[in-house]
Protein backbone atom coordinates (compact mmCIF):
# COMPACT_ATOMS: atom_id res chain seq x y z
CA UNK A 1 0.00 0.00 0.00
CA UNK A 2 2.70 2.33 0.83
CA UNK A 3 4.39 1.51 -2.52
CA UNK A 4 1.35 2.47 -4.56
CA UNK A 5 0.78 5.68 -2.14
CA UNK A 6 4.77 6.35 -3.61
CA UNK A 7 3.69 6.13 -6.91
CA UNK A 8 0.66 7.98 -7.42
CA UNK A 9 2.00 10.66 -5.33
CA UNK A 10 5.08 11.16 -7.59
CA UNK A 11 3.20 10.80 -10.56
CA UNK A 12 -0.02 12.60 -10.09
CA UNK A 13 -0.01 14.87 -7.12
CA UNK A 14 3.63 16.06 -6.89
CA UNK A 15 4.73 15.59 -10.19
CA UNK A 16 7.80 16.92 -11.20
CA UNK A 17 7.17 19.31 -13.74
CA UNK A 18 4.02 20.53 -13.22
CA UNK A 19 4.51 20.94 -9.53
CA UNK A 20 7.63 20.86 -8.43
CA UNK A 21 9.29 22.48 -11.20
CA UNK A 22 12.06 20.16 -10.93
CA UNK A 23 13.50 19.55 -14.91
CA UNK A 24 11.59 22.52 -16.67
CA UNK A 25 14.43 22.54 -19.27
CA UNK A 26 14.26 19.69 -20.80
CA UNK A 27 10.77 19.96 -20.71
CA UNK A 28 10.53 23.13 -23.17
CA UNK A 29 13.94 22.21 -24.79
CA UNK A 30 12.77 18.36 -25.74
CA UNK A 31 9.04 18.36 -26.35
CA UNK A 32 8.91 19.27 -29.95
CA UNK A 33 8.01 15.68 -31.07
CA UNK A 34 6.86 12.79 -28.72
CA UNK A 35 9.11 10.37 -30.42
CA UNK A 36 12.03 12.44 -28.68
CA UNK A 37 9.66 13.25 -25.39
CA UNK A 38 9.57 9.17 -24.98
CA UNK A 39 12.92 8.86 -25.47
CA UNK A 40 14.07 11.22 -23.17
CA UNK A 41 11.55 10.19 -20.33
CA UNK A 42 12.36 6.53 -20.36
CA UNK A 43 16.35 8.22 -20.35
CA UNK A 44 15.67 9.87 -17.29
CA UNK A 45 13.23 7.41 -15.57
CA UNK A 46 15.94 5.00 -15.66
CA UNK A 47 18.73 7.21 -14.45
CA UNK A 48 15.95 8.27 -11.76
CA UNK A 49 15.75 4.69 -10.70
CA UNK A 50 19.98 3.96 -10.12
CA UNK A 51 20.42 6.97 -9.06
CA UNK A 52 17.84 6.82 -5.96
CA UNK A 53 18.97 3.84 -5.11
CA UNK A 54 22.90 4.63 -5.23
CA UNK A 55 22.62 8.09 -3.37
CA UNK A 56 20.80 5.78 -0.73
CA UNK A 57 23.66 3.18 -0.17
CA UNK A 58 26.24 6.01 -0.69
CA UNK A 59 24.41 8.77 2.15
CA UNK A 60 23.48 5.55 3.76
CA UNK A 61 26.94 3.46 4.01
CA UNK A 62 28.90 6.03 3.49
CA UNK A 63 28.41 9.57 4.50
CA UNK A 64 26.45 9.00 7.84
CA UNK A 65 29.30 6.64 9.44
CA UNK A 66 31.78 8.85 8.31
CA UNK A 67 30.36 12.10 9.67
CA UNK A 68 30.08 14.05 6.11
CA UNK A 69 26.17 14.79 5.78
CA UNK A 70 27.20 18.01 4.41
CA UNK A 71 29.60 16.62 1.50
CA UNK A 72 25.51 15.00 0.31
CA UNK A 73 25.27 17.92 -2.31
CA UNK A 74 28.79 17.02 -3.79
CA UNK A 75 28.69 13.55 -3.28
CA UNK A 76 25.52 13.12 -5.20
CA UNK A 77 26.15 14.98 -8.24
CA UNK A 78 29.73 13.42 -8.88
CA UNK A 79 27.74 10.36 -8.06
CA UNK A 80 24.98 10.87 -10.78
CA UNK A 81 27.62 11.86 -13.16
CA UNK A 82 29.82 8.92 -13.10
CA UNK A 83 26.93 6.85 -13.46
CA UNK A 84 25.07 8.75 -15.95
CA UNK A 85 28.71 8.66 -18.06
CA UNK A 86 29.15 4.37 -17.14
CA UNK A 87 25.45 3.84 -18.48
CA UNK A 88 26.09 5.50 -21.20
CA UNK A 89 28.70 3.10 -21.72
CA UNK A 90 27.49 0.15 -20.93
CA UNK A 91 24.35 0.33 -23.65
CA UNK A 92 26.24 1.86 -25.84
CA UNK A 93 28.30 -1.33 -25.42
CA UNK A 94 25.39 -3.71 -25.27
CA UNK A 95 22.19 -2.70 -26.60
CA UNK A 96 23.04 -0.72 -30.19
CA UNK A 97 19.24 -0.49 -29.93
CA UNK A 98 18.21 1.36 -27.16
CA UNK A 99 21.44 3.76 -27.37
CA UNK A 100 20.59 4.74 -30.68
CA UNK A 101 16.99 5.46 -29.13
CA UNK A 102 18.21 7.24 -26.19
CA UNK A 103 22.04 7.98 -26.64
CA UNK A 104 21.60 11.87 -27.50
CA UNK A 105 19.29 12.51 -24.68
CA UNK A 106 22.02 10.69 -21.84
CA UNK A 107 24.68 13.29 -21.16
CA UNK A 108 21.88 16.23 -21.34
CA UNK A 109 20.58 13.74 -17.61
CA UNK A 110 23.30 14.76 -15.45
CA UNK A 111 22.27 18.31 -15.54
CA UNK A 112 18.43 17.40 -15.08
CA UNK A 113 17.34 19.09 -11.47
CA UNK A 114 15.23 16.32 -11.49
CA UNK A 115 18.01 13.60 -10.84
CA UNK A 116 19.34 15.30 -8.42
CA UNK A 117 16.08 16.31 -7.16
CA UNK A 118 14.64 12.90 -6.36
CA UNK A 119 18.60 12.03 -4.80
CA UNK A 120 17.46 14.66 -1.47
CA UNK A 121 14.09 14.47 -1.63
CA UNK A 122 14.49 11.09 -0.64
CA UNK A 123 17.17 11.65 1.67
CA UNK A 124 14.73 14.39 3.47
CA UNK A 125 11.67 12.75 3.46
CA UNK A 126 13.58 9.41 5.02
CA UNK A 127 12.54 6.75 2.69
CA UNK A 128 14.37 3.41 2.60
CA UNK A 129 16.09 1.67 -0.17
CA UNK A 130 13.06 0.31 -1.84
CA UNK A 131 10.48 3.43 -0.94
CA UNK A 132 13.34 4.88 -2.59
CA UNK A 133 13.36 3.24 -5.57
CA UNK A 134 9.87 3.29 -5.94
CA UNK A 135 9.73 7.10 -5.71
CA UNK A 136 12.58 7.49 -8.12
CA UNK A 137 11.20 5.06 -10.86
CA UNK A 138 7.77 6.84 -10.18
CA UNK A 139 9.25 10.31 -10.53
CA UNK A 140 10.73 9.04 -13.58
CA UNK A 141 7.10 8.26 -14.74
CA UNK A 142 5.50 11.57 -13.85
CA UNK A 143 8.10 13.32 -15.72
CA UNK A 144 7.87 10.98 -19.00
CA UNK A 145 3.80 11.87 -18.60
CA UNK A 146 4.06 15.34 -18.26
CA UNK A 147 6.45 15.74 -21.24
CA UNK A 148 4.70 13.28 -23.80
CA UNK A 149 1.46 15.40 -22.88
CA UNK A 150 3.31 18.66 -23.82
CA UNK A 151 4.67 17.11 -27.27
CA UNK A 152 1.02 15.85 -28.00
CA UNK A 153 -0.15 19.40 -27.65
CA UNK A 154 2.96 21.28 -29.41
CA UNK A 155 2.44 18.59 -32.01
CA UNK A 156 -0.97 20.22 -32.65
CA UNK A 157 -0.27 23.64 -31.93
CA UNK A 158 1.90 23.57 -35.01
CA UNK A 159 -1.27 23.22 -36.98
CA UNK A 160 -2.78 26.35 -35.39
CA UNK A 161 -2.70 29.66 -36.26
CA UNK A 162 -0.82 31.28 -33.01
CA UNK A 163 0.37 34.73 -32.52
CA UNK A 164 3.64 35.54 -33.58
CA UNK A 165 4.75 36.88 -30.39
CA UNK A 166 3.84 33.74 -28.67
CA UNK A 167 5.20 31.08 -31.25
CA UNK A 168 7.32 28.46 -29.66
CA UNK A 169 8.44 29.08 -25.74
CA UNK A 170 6.28 31.60 -24.75
CA UNK A 171 2.80 29.09 -26.02
CA UNK A 172 4.87 26.08 -24.52
CA UNK A 173 4.28 27.81 -21.09
CA UNK A 174 1.16 28.87 -21.13
CA UNK A 175 -0.03 25.14 -22.24
CA UNK A 176 2.52 23.83 -19.57
CA UNK A 177 0.26 26.59 -17.41
CA UNK A 178 -2.93 25.22 -18.21
CA UNK A 179 -1.94 21.38 -17.77
CA UNK A 180 -0.77 22.31 -14.27
CA UNK A 181 -4.11 23.81 -13.49
CA UNK A 182 -5.69 20.32 -14.54
CA UNK A 183 -3.41 18.47 -12.62
CA UNK A 184 -4.09 20.68 -9.56
CA UNK A 185 -7.20 18.53 -9.39
CA UNK A 186 -4.78 15.61 -8.51
CA UNK A 187 -4.27 16.49 -4.42
CA UNK A 188 -3.67 14.96 -0.93
CA UNK A 189 -7.86 14.55 -0.51
CA UNK A 190 -7.77 11.91 -3.98
CA UNK A 191 -4.84 9.96 -2.16
CA UNK A 192 -7.13 9.48 1.22
CA UNK A 193 -9.89 8.50 -0.61
CA UNK A 194 -8.01 5.76 -2.87
CA UNK A 195 -6.36 4.59 0.06
CA UNK A 196 -8.63 5.14 2.79
CA UNK B 1 36.31 39.83 -31.07
CA UNK B 2 37.41 41.23 -27.85
CA UNK B 3 34.86 42.72 -25.86
CA UNK B 4 35.00 45.75 -23.51
CA UNK B 5 34.97 45.09 -19.97
CA UNK B 6 31.91 47.41 -19.61
CA UNK B 7 30.28 45.08 -22.44
CA UNK B 8 31.04 41.76 -20.26
CA UNK B 9 29.14 43.05 -17.34
CA UNK B 10 26.25 44.32 -19.02
CA UNK B 11 25.44 41.87 -21.80
CA UNK B 12 24.14 39.56 -18.64
CA UNK B 13 21.49 42.11 -17.97
CA UNK B 14 19.77 42.49 -20.64
CA UNK B 15 20.73 41.72 -23.66
CA UNK B 16 21.47 38.09 -23.09
CA UNK B 17 19.48 37.86 -20.15
CA UNK B 18 20.48 34.40 -18.77
CA UNK B 19 16.20 33.93 -17.64
CA UNK B 20 14.46 35.26 -20.45
CA UNK B 21 16.57 35.33 -23.47
CA UNK B 22 19.26 32.04 -22.91
CA UNK B 23 16.57 30.41 -21.00
CA UNK B 24 18.67 28.74 -18.13
CA UNK B 25 18.00 27.93 -15.08
CA UNK B 26 14.37 27.76 -15.16
CA UNK B 27 13.53 25.59 -11.93
CA UNK B 28 14.92 27.64 -9.36
CA UNK B 29 13.39 30.79 -11.45
CA UNK B 30 9.64 29.28 -11.13
CA UNK B 31 10.29 27.12 -7.89
CA UNK B 32 11.62 29.65 -5.17
CA UNK B 33 9.62 33.29 -6.63
CA UNK B 34 6.80 33.03 -4.24
CA UNK B 35 7.67 35.78 -2.52
CA UNK B 36 10.45 38.59 -3.31
CA UNK B 37 12.27 37.96 -0.30
CA UNK B 38 12.93 34.29 -1.41
CA UNK B 39 13.87 35.43 -5.03
CA UNK B 40 16.58 37.79 -3.54
CA UNK B 41 18.11 34.84 -1.26
CA UNK B 42 18.23 32.89 -4.48
CA UNK B 43 19.59 35.17 -6.71
CA UNK B 44 22.48 36.22 -4.51
CA UNK B 45 23.48 32.54 -3.96
CA UNK B 46 23.07 32.45 -7.36
CA UNK B 47 25.80 35.79 -8.01
CA UNK B 48 28.13 33.75 -5.21
CA UNK B 49 28.40 30.26 -6.96
CA UNK B 50 28.63 31.77 -10.57
CA UNK B 51 31.12 34.26 -9.16
CA UNK B 52 33.54 32.28 -7.49
CA UNK B 53 33.23 29.27 -9.39
CA UNK B 54 33.95 31.49 -12.84
CA UNK B 55 37.24 33.26 -11.02
CA UNK B 56 38.45 29.38 -10.35
CA UNK B 57 37.81 27.88 -13.35
CA UNK B 58 39.39 30.98 -15.19
CA UNK B 59 42.44 30.49 -12.73
CA UNK B 60 42.53 26.98 -13.52
CA UNK B 61 41.96 26.15 -17.27
CA UNK B 62 45.37 25.43 -17.91
CA UNK B 63 45.65 23.24 -15.32
CA UNK B 64 42.44 20.90 -16.08
CA UNK B 65 42.71 18.63 -18.73
CA UNK B 66 40.21 19.10 -21.65
CA UNK B 67 38.69 15.45 -21.37
CA UNK B 68 37.68 15.89 -17.59
CA UNK B 69 36.73 19.27 -17.71
CA UNK B 70 33.21 19.45 -16.83
CA UNK B 71 33.38 16.58 -14.17
CA UNK B 72 35.76 18.97 -12.53
CA UNK B 73 33.83 21.90 -13.08
CA UNK B 74 30.94 20.34 -11.62
CA UNK B 75 33.22 19.77 -8.26
CA UNK B 76 34.30 23.29 -7.78
CA UNK B 77 30.21 24.33 -8.17
CA UNK B 78 29.11 22.07 -5.74
CA UNK B 79 31.87 22.86 -3.39
CA UNK B 80 30.82 26.91 -3.69
CA UNK B 81 27.20 25.76 -3.13
CA UNK B 82 28.28 23.63 0.02
CA UNK B 83 29.76 27.08 1.66
CA UNK B 84 26.55 28.93 0.60
CA UNK B 85 24.27 26.46 2.01
CA UNK B 86 26.03 26.39 5.15
CA UNK B 87 26.71 30.03 5.23
CA UNK B 88 22.39 29.97 4.83
CA UNK B 89 21.70 27.72 7.27
CA UNK B 90 23.86 29.63 10.03
CA UNK B 91 22.88 32.94 9.30
CA UNK B 92 19.46 33.00 7.67
CA UNK B 93 17.82 30.05 8.64
CA UNK B 94 14.10 30.90 7.37
CA UNK B 95 15.04 31.82 4.00
CA UNK B 96 16.99 27.80 3.81
CA UNK B 97 13.48 26.73 5.06
CA UNK B 98 11.67 28.94 2.17
CA UNK B 99 14.59 27.60 -0.69
CA UNK B 100 14.71 24.10 0.66
CA UNK B 101 15.97 21.75 -2.09
CA UNK B 102 16.41 24.26 -4.46
CA UNK B 103 19.22 25.37 -3.03
CA UNK B 104 21.56 22.54 -3.28
CA UNK B 105 19.73 22.07 -6.98
CA UNK B 106 21.88 25.50 -7.53
CA UNK B 107 24.40 22.80 -8.64
CA UNK B 108 22.48 21.94 -11.91
CA UNK B 109 21.78 25.40 -12.85
CA UNK B 110 22.53 25.25 -16.28
CA UNK B 111 23.71 28.65 -16.00
CA UNK B 112 26.55 28.37 -14.24
CA UNK B 113 27.86 25.70 -16.26
CA UNK B 114 27.02 27.24 -19.24
CA UNK B 115 29.11 30.24 -18.38
CA UNK B 116 32.18 27.90 -17.08
CA UNK B 117 32.01 26.05 -20.55
CA UNK B 118 30.92 29.11 -22.74
CA UNK B 119 32.99 31.94 -21.16
CA UNK B 120 35.08 31.11 -18.22
CA UNK B 121 37.36 28.99 -19.80
CA UNK B 122 38.35 31.07 -22.42
CA UNK B 123 39.11 34.08 -20.91
CA UNK B 124 40.85 36.07 -18.26
CA UNK B 125 40.41 35.73 -14.64
CA UNK B 126 38.88 39.76 -14.52
CA UNK B 127 36.50 39.05 -17.65
CA UNK B 128 35.38 35.98 -16.46
CA UNK B 129 34.71 38.00 -12.47
CA UNK B 130 32.61 40.59 -14.82
CA UNK B 131 30.48 38.29 -16.76
CA UNK B 132 29.70 36.57 -13.24
CA UNK B 133 28.44 39.31 -11.99
CA UNK B 134 27.02 40.78 -15.20
CA UNK B 135 25.35 37.00 -15.11
CA UNK B 136 24.19 37.03 -12.03
CA UNK B 137 23.00 40.32 -11.57
CA UNK B 138 20.80 39.56 -14.71
CA UNK B 139 19.58 36.14 -12.77
CA UNK B 140 18.95 38.35 -9.75
CA UNK B 141 16.48 41.24 -11.67
CA UNK B 142 14.87 38.48 -13.59
CA UNK B 143 13.96 36.52 -10.32
CA UNK B 144 12.94 39.49 -8.58
CA UNK B 145 10.85 40.98 -11.50
CA UNK B 146 8.99 37.59 -11.56
CA UNK B 147 8.69 37.44 -7.70
CA UNK B 148 6.97 40.78 -7.92
CA UNK B 149 4.35 39.74 -9.96
CA UNK B 150 3.24 36.80 -8.41
CA UNK B 151 3.48 38.21 -5.03
CA UNK B 152 1.44 40.94 -5.73
CA UNK B 153 -1.04 39.58 -7.37
CA UNK B 154 -1.21 36.16 -5.66
CA UNK B 155 -1.03 37.11 -2.28
CA UNK B 156 -1.55 40.53 -1.97
CA UNK B 157 1.92 41.34 -0.15
CA UNK B 158 5.39 42.39 -0.61
CA UNK B 159 7.75 40.35 1.16
CA UNK B 160 10.96 41.88 2.11
CA UNK B 161 13.68 41.98 5.13
CA UNK B 162 12.38 42.71 8.29
CA UNK B 163 14.28 45.71 9.65
CA UNK B 164 13.51 47.11 13.37
CA UNK B 165 10.39 48.47 14.03
CA UNK B 166 8.96 47.14 9.70
CA UNK B 167 7.88 44.04 9.96
CA UNK B 168 9.00 43.48 6.23
CA UNK B 169 5.79 42.47 5.10
CA UNK B 170 4.05 45.43 2.34
CA UNK B 171 0.18 45.05 1.81
CA UNK B 172 -1.54 46.00 -0.95
CA UNK B 173 -4.54 46.92 0.02
CA UNK B 174 -7.15 45.81 -2.65
CA UNK B 175 -5.57 42.68 -3.64
CA UNK B 176 -4.72 41.62 -0.47
CA UNK B 177 -8.61 40.88 0.28
CA UNK B 178 -9.26 39.41 -3.00
CA UNK B 179 -5.80 37.91 -3.80
CA UNK B 180 -5.48 35.71 -7.28
CA UNK B 181 -4.07 32.27 -5.38
CA UNK B 182 -3.64 31.00 -8.81
CA UNK B 183 -0.03 32.87 -9.56
CA UNK B 184 1.58 31.59 -6.18
CA UNK B 185 0.52 28.09 -7.49
CA UNK B 186 2.34 26.26 -10.10
CA UNK B 187 0.31 26.84 -12.64
CA UNK B 188 0.34 30.47 -12.14
CA UNK B 189 4.21 30.68 -12.17
CA UNK B 190 4.23 29.18 -15.89
CA UNK B 191 1.64 31.34 -17.43
CA UNK B 192 3.12 34.17 -16.27
CA UNK B 193 6.72 33.09 -17.66
CA UNK B 194 4.46 32.59 -21.33
CA UNK B 195 3.50 35.71 -21.46
CA UNK B 196 6.75 37.73 -19.97
CA UNK B 197 8.19 35.48 -22.35
CA UNK B 198 5.90 36.67 -25.45
CA UNK B 199 6.38 40.51 -23.73
CA UNK B 200 10.44 40.48 -24.35
CA UNK B 201 10.02 38.59 -27.93
CA UNK B 202 7.60 41.64 -28.74
CA UNK B 203 10.67 43.59 -27.29
CA UNK B 204 13.31 42.15 -29.30
CA UNK B 205 10.87 42.11 -32.31
CA UNK B 206 10.50 45.55 -32.40
CA UNK B 207 13.72 46.54 -31.93
CA UNK B 208 14.83 44.10 -34.62
CA UNK B 209 12.29 45.98 -36.99
CA UNK B 210 13.64 49.47 -36.44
Amino acid sequence: MAYLAIFITYIFINNFILTQFLGLCPFIGVSKNSESAIGMGMAVTFVMGLASIITYLVYTFVLIPLNLGYLQTLSFILVIAALVQFVELIIQKNSPALYQALGIYLPLITTNCAVLGIAILNINEGYNLMQSFSAGIAGGLGFTLALVLMSNIRERMDLHPVPRVFKGVPIAFISGGLMALAFMAFDKALLMNLLG
Amino acid sequence: MAQSKKEILTQGLFRENPVFIIMLGLCPTLGVTTQVINGIGMGLSVIFVLVFSNIFIALLKNVIPNSVRIPAYIVIIAAFVTIVEMVMHAFAPSIYKALGIFLPLIVVNCIILGRAEAFANKNTVLDSFLDGVGMGLGFTLALILIALIREVFGAGTITLMAIGKFSGVIEIPLLYKYPARVMTLAAGALLLMGYLKAFFGYLQMRKEAK
